[in-house]
């Protein structure tokens, strides 16, 4: 009887017991919802599988990095996919990094013009809808170039035409352009304000003392303040990195196919609603999580060492 | 953060977890269901949920013009909302009843699917894999179209094969995606596809000049020319690589619901065969003719058999008329469309249209 009472008061238990019932009742919902979506469906006379994915995609895709043809099947097709949103993930990330920290040093800069047109970019992309924007970059932009016979020659090394960005070895599809750009400067404005709060966080005698010793700006800002800085940078940062992974699904409003376009003809084609959605949502979970672990590890090496 | 991390990380594991619970537990849970069924299944009771409502929910595309459009007076046009008109006529004696959806083409079936419109008029293709896998049930073909190419008149292109490397626009989640290619394959052409999911984005990339071709239902195409910046300077190619039956469907699970659905189609094309039109169906009220009599209703009990008043097909011609005073009212040659009837025309006139008996 004793063992009971001391067991009620007990904070463990009831820390354990919470858990448990927290398990308990997340298992019971999806139970039920998942009982209840194969009953619809089964009175819909859809099975419910995944064996569509051996099945033949029949339709193209217009860029990929990995060999593909519409004979291949619809888990290559959405492969293609998944390759070419990490493409624009990685350099998206990246570019928008440089572009991020460059605006949020020159939101800080002692001359009044760059300070100001950094000023401008950020609140303007920042306060601008994304889709807007990614529309803006591809129809004004990017198709606003002249036809592919009388493209615009920059120095005879790159050309801009509506056929894309065409270097000497590689071309840039204009979605693909439109969207790389569209993503960058959006995330960019906001990377740009969370550099200038992280460079601000740190204490004014970092500054006097750094140039005590004879610094110049340019070191005093790489050497002494921006690693302080990164301490507070680096976790909304990574917030900024899996937004972008996240928006890039935006793609499908410009006609890059990326994963999310990709699954959305899938799902189209052969009406596999909730298994397309189900993929979906494990592939962007799996990018969310690997690029949470990245940046955690990374975060671990740049905080303070307490000795 | 490091907690979080771990919630997020276990559950798709929960999530497999479950599944496979709700698999087992799938046999026991239709065993209980029989008291709930009016609340889990969507399209058993399709045809009283209309009834019930008054109205009919219709979807549709909404940006076709000649096949569902929304005009500047906020008002829907075209044969595919006609179609529901009649639905709704036949039901209600009122064609207005209808409250129409726009959908896209990738929200289309599963609009259809859960029950949120009773039926789908949207220039859809009544394909196999949609009437298996996707659970579609589809009335019979309102109007029988090909696929088309396209491009602009200036570009030199004569015929699919001059489009060899070219970009080609083309719009998602429809079976134009697919058949172009199969075609492309069969022939060997190499093309890249510039591939959206919004009509309108798909024709405002071609029309800034992204794209040399750009491929849909030839009625489409004629369709969305009509609202392109310079109609005359786009020309649709002669060659028709698929053949695409648009059908109006409902889901599967009612097939009162289906043969209401079916039957009104058919209403539309007997009565053209019967020479029965808007303008005069009074004059036949008082024929002898069996067939006639027994087509709108003054003789037999066939609409009883569909659960509606013996005079449906009466009142589908006298509110919407029959499918040739549609066709002319949306895709006739007194319309910006002009398309002609072709394989559209009564079976007697060469065509493909043809009701199975009304007895």
């Amino acid at each position: 009887m004793t063992n009971m009472k001391s067991l009620w008061r007990d904070r463990r238990f009831w820390q354990i017991a919470g858990q448990l019932l927290a398990v308990f009742l997340a298992v019971a919902i999806v139970t039920i919802l998942w009982g209840n979506l194969n009953r619809n469906l089964q009175q819909l006379g859809i099975q419910f599988g995944f064996d569509f994915l051996k099945q033949q995609a029949s339709f193209d895709i217009g860029e990929t990095l990995i060999t593909y043809k519409p004979t291949d099947t619809y888990s290559r097709a959405l492969w293609v996919g998944l390759v070419n949103s990490l493409r624009i993930a990685v350099t998206g990330i990246f570019l928008t990094t440089i572009v991020g920290i460059s605006a949020g040093i020159a939101r800080l800069s002692d001359n009044w013009l760059v300070r100001n047109i950094a000023l401008v970019y950020v609140e303007i992309f920042r306060n601008t809808p994304l889709l807007l924007q990614l529309l803006f970059w591809y129809f004004a932009v990017f198709l606003g170039f002249p036809k592919v016979e009388s493209k615009i020659s920059l120095w005879g090394l790159v050309y801009l035409s509506q056929n894309g960005i065409q270097f000497p070895w590689f071309t840039l599809s204009p979605e693909f352009s439109a969207l790389l750009l569209g993503l960058t400067f959006y995330t960019g404005a906001f990377i740009a304000e969370i550099v200038r709060g992280g460079i601000q966080s740190v204490p004014k005698g970092q500054w006097e003392a750094a140039r005590s010793l004879g610094l110049k700006p340019g070191l005093v800002m790489r050497l002494v303040i921006f690693p302080q800085a990164l301490r507070v940078i680096i976790p909304p940062l990574t917030s900024q990195y899996l937004n972008l992974t996240k928006n890039s699904s935006l793609a499908i409003a410009i006609g890059y196919p990326d994963i999310y376009f990709v699954a959305s003809t899938t799902f189209n084609q052969t009406g596999r609603a909730v298994e397309v959605i189900l993929l979906i949502m494990l592939t962007y979970l799996t990018l969310s999580l690997t690029i949470s672990i990245v940046m955690n590890l990374f975060n671990r090496t740049v905080q303070i060492k307490e000795r | 953060m490091r907690k979080s991390a771990l919630i997020l990380a276990i559950a798709p594991l929960i999530f497999a977890l479950s599944a496979c619970s709700g698999d087992s537990g799938n046999t026991a849970n239709t065993a209980s269901t029989p008291g709930s069924n009016s609340t889990s299944s969507v399209n058993r009771n399709r045809w009283d949920t209309v009834k019930n409502r008054g109205q009919l929910i219709c979807g549709v595309s909404g940006e076709v013009p000649g096949f569902s459009f929304v005009g500047t007076d906020g008002k829907y046009s075209g044969i595919d909302v006609d179609v529901c008109r009649a639905v709704a006529a036949a039901l209600f004696d009122n064609p207005d009843a209808v409250e129409f959806r726009n959908l896209n083409s990738k929200e289309r079936f599963t609009a259809l699917q859960t029950g949120e419109v009773d039926i789908l008029s949207r220039n859809t293709t009544w394909t196999l894999s949609r009437t298996t896998s996707v659970g579609l049930e589809f009335a019979p073909v309102v109007f029988y179209d090909g696929q088309a190419i396209m491009i602009r008149k200036n570009s030199g292109i004569k015929s699919l094969a001059d489009l060899k490397d070219k970009a080609i626009c083309v719009q998602t989640g429809t079976t134009t995606e697919q058949n172009l290619a199969d075609q492309m394959r069969k022939r060997n052409i190499t093309y890249k596809p510039v591939v959206f999911e919004d009509v309108n984005i798909t024709f405002a990339t071609y029309a800034e000049g992204r794209c040399d071709g750009i491929t849909a239902d030839r009625s489409a195409l004629v369709a969305r020319r009509s609202i392109l910046p310079k109609p005359e300077d786009n020309v649709i190619l002669d060659e028709v690589i698929s053949s695409e039956p648009l059908a109006p469907a409902v889901a599967k699970g009612d097939n009162k619901w289906a043969d209401t659905v079916k039957w009104v189609v058919y209403a539309l094309v007997k009565a053209e065969e019967l020479g029965i039109n808007s303008q005069n169906i009074a004059q036949f009220a008082t024929s002898s003719d069996p067939d006639i009599k027994r087509f709108l209703g003054t003789e037999g009990n066939l609409g009883e058999g569909l659960g509606l008043t013996n005079d449906f097909a009466a009142r589908i011609i006298k509110h919407v008329g029959n499918y040739s005073e549609i066709y002319d009212r949306n895709l006739g040659p007194k319309t910006k469309l002009n398309l002609p009837r072709g394989q559209n025309q009564l079976w007697s006139k060469g065509g493909l249209l043809y009701s199975p008996p009304f007895r």
